[in-house]
């Protein structure tokens, strides 16, 4: 660790693990709720649990990129965080804005309060003050990332994460917006969750990824930053008007229709540009730095964004097929792997580069570490075929055939099972994790003689 | 590093290809699409093509290649330090894009007192999708070549005469397959 500030990003890697851990649990909830109904529906009824499961997720992944940016920003401007007391002041109006919101939902407290109640609109509920309080944070936030990188050294990789990070909190804004109409309210809606993760986060993702590829291959920075450009053109390009293909059936004009399906196809290649360009950038580096486990996640996040985002993505994109398919198990299958490949595994790859080196254990114990990687990835990928054959099935059964929603569910409930049993797997992985970052002090296996140490 | 060197014998700015290649993979979507939708409805297609103004659409193909011949020329020019005659070979390209926007204004002027809009037949609706968003980039053309014409190093035009070319040669596609495949 060059600069003292970086430590900050500790408090935040701490607290995003925390929520990992019940967001899986809420998935497992969920799961289970899903073959067994009637589980705690009087206490805890399944749409709060997927409230706070997708919730949960998308807090704590941005948790995971405020971290980052805390971390890799310093590194990268030459300098130290403008005002790390403001960091730590971000940090806790967002764990009280994050408990108030838990609270509110499983208590159900303050009904339909305009400021204490929440709004009851999907990924969008949480009471206006705790909405006020992540656009203050945001606020904060930006200002001090903004203010280290406009008085120290500017890089392709801070400007394309100050630009994900900006487009982040301003996109955000659009949740203040609620209007009666409810084809309106979903259209702006998207504007938040579509231009967040098929939009700005890829930013994110983009610079993060390269922060990891220039540490950890030792690839020149004018190769990287070219490849970075790249992406982030294709991306920005293909995402935002790719956002027409939540537009196909709420109520908004037809051509929605050619639009989202021709420009989301083609956010198939931002995706692949990014595996690409990890694979490329690993034959291509002569260093062969010891934290493996961070290259493992890094080529693991490309790899299954790509396949999770990407390829699943287009599997129900084109208008034609999203006629049958809206949602049905499909897409439960593709949500589930693109945001474990893109955002996910992303996120624990930057844990897994620096926690080690934030804890002062470097080298530190990579097999249970990589352990973790399979297991989760295992479970993920297994829920996601499961999810995507049962989606097969309820889509002949239900859309083709027209057979009643709740047979249907009836008819595929095995699916439903294998899946609650990839989520069970899931959670270990996510656990072991997080026990592999947190105890063991000592390395299982020495690094080999021939590894030579990073710089 | 063989793939590095084959980027790098790319005339001009790498982003400026990227961008090339993501606007043909569009507008050839769109019309491979207009063709798939057309084979199911040829009848209605081939009736609704025929409320178009094809000899508008010529005359504005040959409006939009004389542009790009000067965007071309303007280039040269600045190359050989003719700096006065390249900004008036830009400036004249981009109100040669100025005609094509008023004719193909008139055009949907025409249309829309016909009552013709994007749901009047399917036809219509990737009419006014890829003319549509075609003359947005001729919009965006005509800034971009003003401002090469201001900000005039060979660079700079090098890049707006290839994002000029690119709206040229989309037009070129889309004449034909809009206006006169039956």
């Amino acid at each position: 660790m060059k600069y003292e500030s970086q430590k900050i990003a500790y408090a935040y890697f701490a607290v995003a693990m925390a929520l990992f851990v019940i967001q899986v649990l809420g998935g497992l909830l969920a799961g289970l709720i899903y073959v067994s109904p009637n589980f705690l529906s009087e206490l805890l009824p399944f749409n709060i649990v997927r409230m706070l499961h997708t919730n949960a997720l998308i807090v704590w992944l941005i948790l995971g990129f405020f971290g980052a940016a805390y971390f890799l920003i310093p590194e990268e401007a030459e300098r130290e965080i403008h005002s790390p007391k403001l960091a730590y002041l971000q940090l806790i109006i967002l764990v009280v804005g994050t408990l108030g919101v838990v609270l509110t939902y499983t208590f159900n407290l303050f009904e339909g309060n305009w400021l204490l109640g929440k709004e009851g609109r999907e990924f969008l509920e949480q009471p206006k003050w705790v909405k006020a309080g992540i656009v203050v944070a945001a606020l904060i936030f930006l200002y001090n990332v903004s203010m280290t990188v406009l008085k120290g050294k500017k890089t392709a990789i801070t400007n394309i994460l100050l630009l994900g990070l900006w487009g982040l909190a301003l996109l955000f804004l659009f949740a203040f917006y609620n209007p009666g109409n409810l084809a309106l309210d979903k259209q702006y809606w998207w504007y938040v969750v579509h231009l967040w993760v098929e939009g700005v986060w890829e930013l994110i993702m983009a610079s993060i990824l390269a922060y990891l590829m220039l540490k950890l291959t030792g690839v020149d920075r004018e190769v990287v930053e070219k490849w970075l450009y790249v992406i982030v053109a294709a991306a920005l390009f293909s995402g935002i008007l790719g956002t027409g293909h939540h537009y196909y059936w709420i109520g908004t004009p037809a051509y929605w229709q050619w639009i989202g399906s021709i420009f989301s196809s083609l956010e198939v290649i931002p995706f692949f540009a990014m595996m690409a360009f990890a694979f490329v950038m690993v034959w291509k580096g002569r260093r062969d730095h010891p934290n493996k486990a961070a290259l493992l996640w890094s080529l693991g996040c490309a790899t299954l964004a790509f396949f999770g985002a990407g390829v699943w993505g287009f599997l129900h994109t084109l208008h034609g097929v999203n006629y049958y398919t809206h949602g049905t198990q499909i897409t439960a299958a593709h949500g589930h792997l693109a945001f474990y490949g893109a955002y996910v595994c992303l996120n624990l790859a930057i844990f897994t580069y620096a926690m080690p080196i934030l804890k002062n254990r470097d080298p530190y114990n990579q097999v249970l570490n990589m352990g973790s990687f399979w297991l989760m990835t295992s479970g993920m990928v297994f829920m996601t075929f499961v999810l995507t054959f049962g989606g097969t099935v309820q889509t002949h059964m239900q859309r083709v055939i027209g057979d009643y929603f709740m047979d249907v569910q009836d008819q595929i409930a095995i699916f439903y099972w294998m899946r609650f049993g990839s989520g069970v797997v899931v959670v270990l992985g996510a656990l072991l994790f997080v026990y592999s970052i947190w105890v063991p002090r000592k390395e299982v296996i020495e690094p080999g003689a021939a590894e030579t140490p990073a710089e | 590093m063989s793939d590095a060197s084959l980027i790098d014998e790319l005339p001009g700015e790498l982003l400026m290809w990227v961008l090339i290649v993501s606007e043909l993979l569009v507008f050839g979507a769109g019309m491979i699409a207009f063709m798939g939708v057309r084979l199911t409805d040829p009848a209605g297609f081939a009736e609704a093509q025929s409320h178009l103004h094809r000899t508008g659409a010529a005359f504005n193909t040959a409006v939009l290649v004389t542009s790009g011949y000067l965007a071309a020329q303007a280039l040269h020019w600045r190359q050989v330090a003719r700096r006065a005659a390249a900004r008036m070979a830009l400036i004249g390209a981009a109100l040669l894009g100025v005609v094509f926007l008023i004719i193909k204004g008139t055009e949907y002027a025409d249309k829309m007192a016909q009552g013709i809009n994007y749901e009047t037949h399917p036809f219509f609706l990737f009419y006014y999708l890829l003319t549509g968003f075609h003359a947005a980039h001729v919009l965006a053309g005509v800034g971009i070549l003003l401002l090469v014409s201001w900000r005039d190093d060979a660079r700079n035009i090098e890049a707006g005469a290839q994002f000029w070319h690119m709206v040229d040669l989309v037009w070129i596609m889309l004449f034909p397959v809009i206006y006169l495949l039956g």
